[in-house]
Protein backbone atom coordinates (compact mmCIF):
# COMPACT_ATOMS: atom_id res chain seq x y z
CA UNK A 1 0.00 0.00 0.00
CA UNK A 2 1.46 3.32 -1.10
CA UNK A 3 -0.90 5.77 0.54
CA UNK A 4 -1.33 6.74 4.17
CA UNK A 5 -4.60 8.58 3.58
CA UNK A 6 -7.17 9.43 0.91
CA UNK A 7 -5.63 12.90 0.69
CA UNK A 8 -2.23 11.42 -0.10
CA UNK A 9 -3.80 9.28 -2.79
CA UNK A 10 -5.34 12.28 -4.52
CA UNK A 11 -2.20 14.37 -4.11
CA UNK A 12 -0.09 11.75 -5.97
CA UNK A 13 3.07 13.10 -4.38
CA UNK A 14 2.36 16.57 -5.78
CA UNK A 15 1.68 15.28 -9.30
CA UNK A 16 -2.09 14.95 -8.83
CA UNK A 17 -2.94 17.43 -11.60
CA UNK A 18 -0.90 15.53 -14.20
CA UNK A 19 -1.84 12.00 -13.13
CA UNK A 20 -5.55 12.66 -12.62
CA UNK A 21 -5.66 14.91 -15.67
CA UNK A 22 -4.52 11.92 -17.75
CA UNK A 23 -6.89 9.43 -16.17
CA UNK A 24 -9.93 11.74 -16.09
CA UNK A 25 -9.68 12.56 -19.80
CA UNK A 26 -9.17 8.89 -20.64
CA UNK A 27 -12.22 7.93 -18.61
CA UNK A 28 -14.40 10.69 -20.10
CA UNK A 29 -13.34 9.84 -23.67
CA UNK A 30 -14.06 6.13 -23.22
CA UNK A 31 -17.46 7.02 -21.70
CA UNK A 32 -18.16 9.27 -24.71
CA UNK A 33 -17.05 6.50 -27.08
CA UNK A 34 -19.51 4.09 -25.43
CA UNK A 35 -22.30 6.69 -25.42
CA UNK A 36 -21.80 7.44 -29.12
CA UNK A 37 -21.87 3.70 -29.82
CA UNK A 38 -25.14 3.32 -27.89
CA UNK A 39 -26.70 6.23 -29.84
CA UNK A 40 -25.48 4.89 -33.17
CA UNK A 41 -26.76 1.43 -32.32
CA UNK A 42 -30.16 2.83 -31.48
CA UNK A 43 -30.32 4.89 -34.67
CA UNK A 44 -29.20 1.92 -36.78
CA UNK A 45 -31.85 -0.30 -35.20
CA UNK A 46 -34.75 2.03 -35.95
CA UNK A 47 -37.52 0.28 -37.77
CA UNK A 48 -37.95 1.14 -41.44
CA UNK B 1 -23.10 -12.95 -51.86
CA UNK B 2 -20.41 -15.29 -50.63
CA UNK B 3 -22.48 -17.02 -48.01
CA UNK B 4 -25.15 -17.94 -50.53
CA UNK B 5 -23.02 -20.80 -51.82
CA UNK B 6 -21.41 -22.50 -48.86
CA UNK B 7 -19.19 -25.15 -50.38
CA UNK B 8 -18.19 -28.00 -48.15
CA UNK B 9 -14.51 -27.78 -47.48
CA UNK B 10 -12.49 -30.82 -46.49
CA UNK B 11 -10.77 -28.65 -43.86
CA UNK B 12 -13.93 -28.25 -41.84
CA UNK B 13 -14.51 -24.54 -41.29
CA UNK B 14 -15.26 -22.48 -44.35
CA UNK B 15 -13.76 -19.12 -43.38
CA UNK B 16 -15.25 -17.28 -46.33
CA UNK B 17 -18.64 -17.88 -44.79
CA UNK B 18 -17.70 -15.36 -42.10
CA UNK B 19 -16.81 -12.80 -44.74
CA UNK B 20 -20.53 -12.18 -45.18
CA UNK B 21 -21.94 -9.35 -43.03
CA UNK B 22 -25.12 -11.36 -42.50
CA UNK B 23 -23.21 -14.29 -40.97
CA UNK B 24 -20.81 -12.13 -39.00
CA UNK B 25 -23.50 -9.90 -37.47
CA UNK B 26 -24.73 -12.44 -34.86
CA UNK B 27 -21.18 -13.73 -34.26
CA UNK B 28 -20.00 -10.21 -33.40
CA UNK B 29 -23.05 -9.74 -31.22
CA UNK B 30 -22.31 -12.91 -29.28
CA UNK B 31 -18.60 -12.13 -28.84
CA UNK B 32 -18.70 -8.40 -27.97
CA UNK B 33 -20.12 -8.74 -24.40
CA UNK B 34 -17.38 -11.24 -23.47
CA UNK B 35 -14.63 -8.94 -24.63
CA UNK B 36 -16.32 -6.04 -22.83
CA UNK B 37 -16.51 -8.02 -19.58
CA UNK B 38 -12.87 -9.06 -19.94
CA UNK B 39 -11.91 -5.43 -20.53
CA UNK B 40 -13.77 -4.28 -17.40
CA UNK B 41 -12.09 -6.91 -15.21
CA UNK B 42 -8.64 -6.17 -16.64
CA UNK B 43 -9.09 -2.39 -16.28
CA UNK B 44 -10.02 -2.84 -12.62
CA UNK B 45 -7.07 -5.18 -11.99
CA UNK B 46 -4.64 -2.98 -13.93
CA UNK B 47 -5.67 0.19 -12.08
CA UNK B 48 -5.42 -1.63 -8.76
CA UNK B 49 -1.88 -2.83 -9.54
CA UNK B 50 -0.94 0.57 -10.95
CA UNK B 51 -2.06 2.62 -8.00
CA UNK B 52 -1.86 0.28 -5.00
CA UNK B 53 0.73 -2.40 -5.74
CA UNK B 54 3.36 -0.71 -7.91
CA UNK B 55 5.68 1.42 -5.75
CA UNK B 56 6.45 5.11 -6.16
CA UNK B 57 9.29 5.60 -8.64
CA UNK B 58 12.64 6.67 -7.20
CA UNK B 59 13.27 9.26 -9.93
CA UNK B 60 9.85 10.42 -11.10
CA UNK B 61 7.83 10.05 -7.91
CA UNK B 62 4.16 9.32 -8.62
CA UNK B 63 4.14 11.20 -11.95
CA UNK B 64 5.29 7.96 -13.59
CA UNK B 65 1.86 6.41 -12.88
CA UNK B 66 0.72 8.02 -16.14
CA UNK B 67 2.61 5.14 -17.78
CA UNK B 68 -0.27 2.73 -17.09
CA UNK B 69 -2.47 4.63 -19.50
CA UNK B 70 0.13 6.25 -21.77
CA UNK B 71 2.07 3.21 -22.98
CA UNK B 72 -0.96 0.91 -23.53
CA UNK B 73 -2.75 3.72 -25.42
CA UNK B 74 0.32 4.36 -27.57
CA UNK B 75 0.68 0.65 -28.35
CA UNK B 76 -3.01 0.38 -29.27
CA UNK B 77 -2.84 3.49 -31.45
CA UNK B 78 -0.23 1.80 -33.66
CA UNK B 79 -1.62 -1.73 -33.46
CA UNK B 80 -5.18 -0.70 -34.36
CA UNK B 81 -3.88 1.24 -37.34
CA UNK B 82 -2.12 -1.85 -38.65
CA UNK B 83 -5.22 -4.00 -38.18
CA UNK B 84 -7.33 -1.30 -39.85
CA UNK B 85 -4.94 -1.09 -42.80
CA UNK B 86 -4.87 -4.89 -43.02
CA UNK B 87 -8.66 -5.15 -43.33
CA UNK B 88 -8.74 -2.20 -45.71
CA UNK B 89 -6.14 -3.97 -47.85
CA UNK B 90 -8.05 -7.27 -47.76
CA UNK B 91 -11.19 -5.40 -48.83
CA UNK B 92 -9.33 -3.78 -51.69
CA UNK B 93 -7.77 -7.05 -52.86
CA UNK B 94 -10.69 -9.47 -52.46
CA UNK B 95 -13.63 -7.05 -52.67
CA UNK B 96 -15.13 -8.44 -49.45
CA UNK B 97 -17.64 -5.99 -48.02
CA UNK B 98 -17.12 -6.94 -44.39
CA UNK B 99 -13.40 -6.09 -44.54
CA UNK B 100 -14.14 -2.47 -45.40
CA UNK B 101 -16.76 -2.30 -42.66
CA UNK B 102 -14.22 -3.66 -40.17
CA UNK B 103 -11.67 -1.03 -41.18
CA UNK B 104 -14.28 1.72 -40.71
CA UNK B 105 -15.27 0.28 -37.34
CA UNK B 106 -11.68 0.35 -36.08
CA UNK B 107 -10.83 3.94 -37.02
CA UNK B 108 -12.66 5.81 -34.19
CA UNK B 109 -11.19 3.51 -31.53
CA UNK B 110 -7.73 3.97 -33.01
CA UNK B 111 -8.16 7.74 -32.99
CA UNK B 112 -9.37 7.56 -29.38
CA UNK B 113 -6.22 5.78 -28.20
CA UNK B 114 -3.98 8.04 -30.28
CA UNK B 115 -5.49 11.09 -28.63
CA UNK B 116 -5.17 9.51 -25.16
CA UNK B 117 -1.49 8.71 -25.86
CA UNK B 118 -0.81 12.31 -26.93
CA UNK B 119 -2.80 13.86 -24.09
CA UNK B 120 -1.31 11.71 -21.32
CA UNK B 121 2.14 12.15 -22.85
CA UNK B 122 1.74 15.90 -22.72
CA UNK B 123 0.69 15.77 -19.06
CA UNK B 124 3.66 13.52 -18.37
CA UNK B 125 6.12 15.66 -20.30
CA UNK B 126 5.35 18.81 -18.36
CA UNK B 127 6.59 17.61 -14.92
CA UNK B 128 9.40 15.38 -16.24
CA UNK B 129 10.76 17.30 -19.26
CA UNK B 130 9.49 20.75 -18.32
CA UNK B 131 7.43 21.08 -21.50
CA UNK B 132 3.94 20.09 -22.69
CA UNK B 133 5.05 19.50 -26.24
CA UNK B 134 8.16 19.28 -28.37
CA UNK B 135 8.36 18.71 -32.11
CA UNK B 136 10.59 15.67 -31.87
CA UNK B 137 10.24 12.69 -34.19
CA UNK B 138 8.23 10.49 -31.80
CA UNK B 139 5.65 13.11 -30.86
CA UNK B 140 5.32 14.53 -34.38
CA UNK B 141 4.83 11.11 -36.03
CA UNK B 142 2.24 10.16 -33.38
CA UNK B 143 0.39 13.42 -34.08
CA UNK B 144 0.52 12.54 -37.78
CA UNK B 145 -1.10 9.20 -36.86
CA UNK B 146 -4.01 11.07 -35.27
CA UNK B 147 -4.43 13.10 -38.47
CA UNK B 148 -4.32 9.89 -40.53
CA UNK B 149 -7.20 8.47 -38.48
CA UNK B 150 -9.15 11.75 -38.81
CA UNK B 151 -8.34 11.89 -42.54
CA UNK B 152 -9.55 8.31 -43.03
CA UNK B 153 -12.83 9.01 -41.23
CA UNK B 154 -13.39 12.36 -42.97
CA UNK B 155 -12.68 10.87 -46.39
CA UNK B 156 -15.12 8.02 -45.81
CA UNK B 157 -17.76 10.39 -44.47
CA UNK B 158 -17.40 12.60 -47.56
CA UNK B 159 -18.19 9.81 -50.04
CA UNK B 160 -21.81 8.71 -50.26
CA UNK B 161 -21.33 5.33 -51.92
CA UNK B 162 -19.99 3.02 -49.17
CA UNK B 163 -18.09 0.76 -51.57
CA UNK B 164 -16.28 3.75 -53.07
CA UNK B 165 -15.69 5.14 -49.59
CA UNK B 166 -14.11 1.81 -48.61
CA UNK B 167 -11.79 1.89 -51.61
CA UNK B 168 -10.69 5.49 -51.10
CA UNK B 169 -10.21 4.93 -47.38
CA UNK B 170 -8.21 1.78 -48.04
CA UNK B 171 -5.75 3.62 -50.27
CA UNK B 172 -5.25 6.30 -47.61
CA UNK B 173 -4.91 3.70 -44.83
CA UNK B 174 -2.34 1.67 -46.79
CA UNK B 175 -0.23 4.69 -47.72
CA UNK B 176 -0.30 5.78 -44.07
CA UNK B 177 1.09 2.45 -42.85
CA UNK B 178 4.57 3.81 -43.59
CA UNK B 179 4.11 6.06 -40.55
CA UNK B 180 3.89 3.11 -38.12
CA UNK B 181 7.54 1.97 -38.29
CA UNK B 182 8.51 5.64 -38.28
CA UNK B 183 6.71 6.10 -34.94
CA UNK B 184 8.04 2.85 -33.53
CA UNK B 185 11.68 3.34 -34.47
CA UNK B 186 11.74 7.14 -34.17
CA UNK B 187 13.43 6.96 -30.78
CA UNK B 188 16.23 4.91 -32.35
CA UNK B 189 16.58 6.66 -35.69
CA UNK B 190 16.56 10.21 -34.37
CA UNK B 191 17.78 11.99 -31.29
CA UNK B 192 14.46 12.49 -29.51
CA UNK B 193 13.50 14.01 -26.19
CA UNK B 194 11.14 11.05 -25.87
CA UNK B 195 12.92 8.17 -24.16
CA UNK B 196 13.61 4.83 -25.81
CA UNK B 197 11.58 1.71 -25.14
CA UNK B 198 11.65 0.23 -21.62
CA UNK B 199 10.22 -3.01 -22.94
CA UNK B 200 11.94 -5.28 -25.43
CA UNK B 201 11.48 -8.84 -26.61
CA UNK B 202 15.24 -9.41 -26.41
CA UNK B 203 15.92 -8.32 -22.83
CA UNK B 204 14.21 -8.07 -19.46
CA UNK B 205 12.18 -4.90 -18.92
CA UNK B 206 14.16 -2.13 -17.27
CA UNK B 207 11.47 -1.47 -14.68
CA UNK B 208 10.14 -2.89 -11.42
CA UNK B 209 8.16 -6.10 -11.97
CA UNK B 210 4.91 -4.75 -10.47
CA UNK B 211 5.12 -1.59 -12.61
CA UNK B 212 5.62 -3.79 -15.66
CA UNK B 213 2.71 -6.03 -14.62
CA UNK B 214 0.38 -3.03 -14.24
CA UNK B 215 1.33 -1.79 -17.69
CA UNK B 216 0.80 -5.19 -19.35
CA UNK B 217 -2.58 -5.76 -17.66
CA UNK B 218 -3.72 -2.29 -18.76
CA UNK B 219 -2.48 -3.03 -22.29
CA UNK B 220 -4.60 -6.18 -22.39
CA UNK B 221 -7.56 -4.22 -21.00
CA UNK B 222 -7.23 -1.66 -23.81
CA UNK B 223 -6.90 -4.47 -26.32
CA UNK B 224 -10.07 -6.21 -25.13
CA UNK B 225 -11.89 -2.86 -25.05
CA UNK B 226 -10.86 -2.17 -28.64
CA UNK B 227 -12.16 -5.55 -29.79
CA UNK B 228 -15.48 -5.09 -27.96
CA UNK B 229 -15.97 -1.53 -29.24
CA UNK B 230 -15.11 -2.38 -32.85
CA UNK B 231 -17.33 -5.46 -32.87
CA UNK B 232 -20.19 -3.37 -31.58
CA UNK B 233 -19.44 -0.60 -34.10
CA UNK B 234 -19.21 -3.02 -37.00
CA UNK B 235 -22.68 -4.27 -36.04
CA UNK B 236 -23.95 -0.69 -36.32
CA UNK B 237 -22.25 -0.31 -39.70
CA UNK B 238 -23.72 -3.61 -40.97
CA UNK B 239 -27.22 -2.49 -40.00
CA UNK B 240 -26.72 0.93 -41.57
CA UNK B 241 -25.37 -0.40 -44.86
CA UNK B 242 -27.54 -3.47 -45.26
CA UNK B 243 -30.73 -1.69 -44.26
CA UNK B 244 -32.51 -2.52 -47.47
CA UNK B 245 -31.71 -6.23 -47.38
CA UNK B 246 -34.31 -8.80 -46.43
CA UNK B 247 -32.40 -10.24 -43.50
CA UNK B 248 -31.99 -6.84 -41.77
CA UNK B 249 -35.68 -6.17 -42.26
CA UNK B 250 -36.43 -9.56 -40.74
CA UNK B 251 -33.98 -8.92 -37.88
CA UNK B 252 -35.47 -5.51 -37.07
CA UNK B 253 -38.99 -6.94 -37.10
CA UNK B 254 -38.06 -9.56 -34.53
CA UNK B 255 -36.43 -6.99 -32.19
CA UNK B 256 -38.43 -5.60 -29.26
Amino acid sequence: MNWGSVGEFFAMGGYGFYVWGSYAVTFVLIAMDLASLALRWRAAGRKL
Amino acid sequence: MLSATPHTSSHGINWFKYASPQTFFPVAGALAPWFAALAAVLFAAGLYIGFFVAPTDAQQGDAYRIIFIHVPAAWMSMFIYMVMAFWAGVGLAFNTRLSGMMASALAPTGALFTFIALWSGSLWGRPTWGTWWVWDARLTSELLLLFLYFGFMALQAAIDDPRRADKAGAVLALVGVINIPIIYFSVKWWNTLHQGSSVSLKSAPTMVATMFAGMIVMAFACWMYSIAASLWRVRCIILERERRSDWVGEYLRTQK
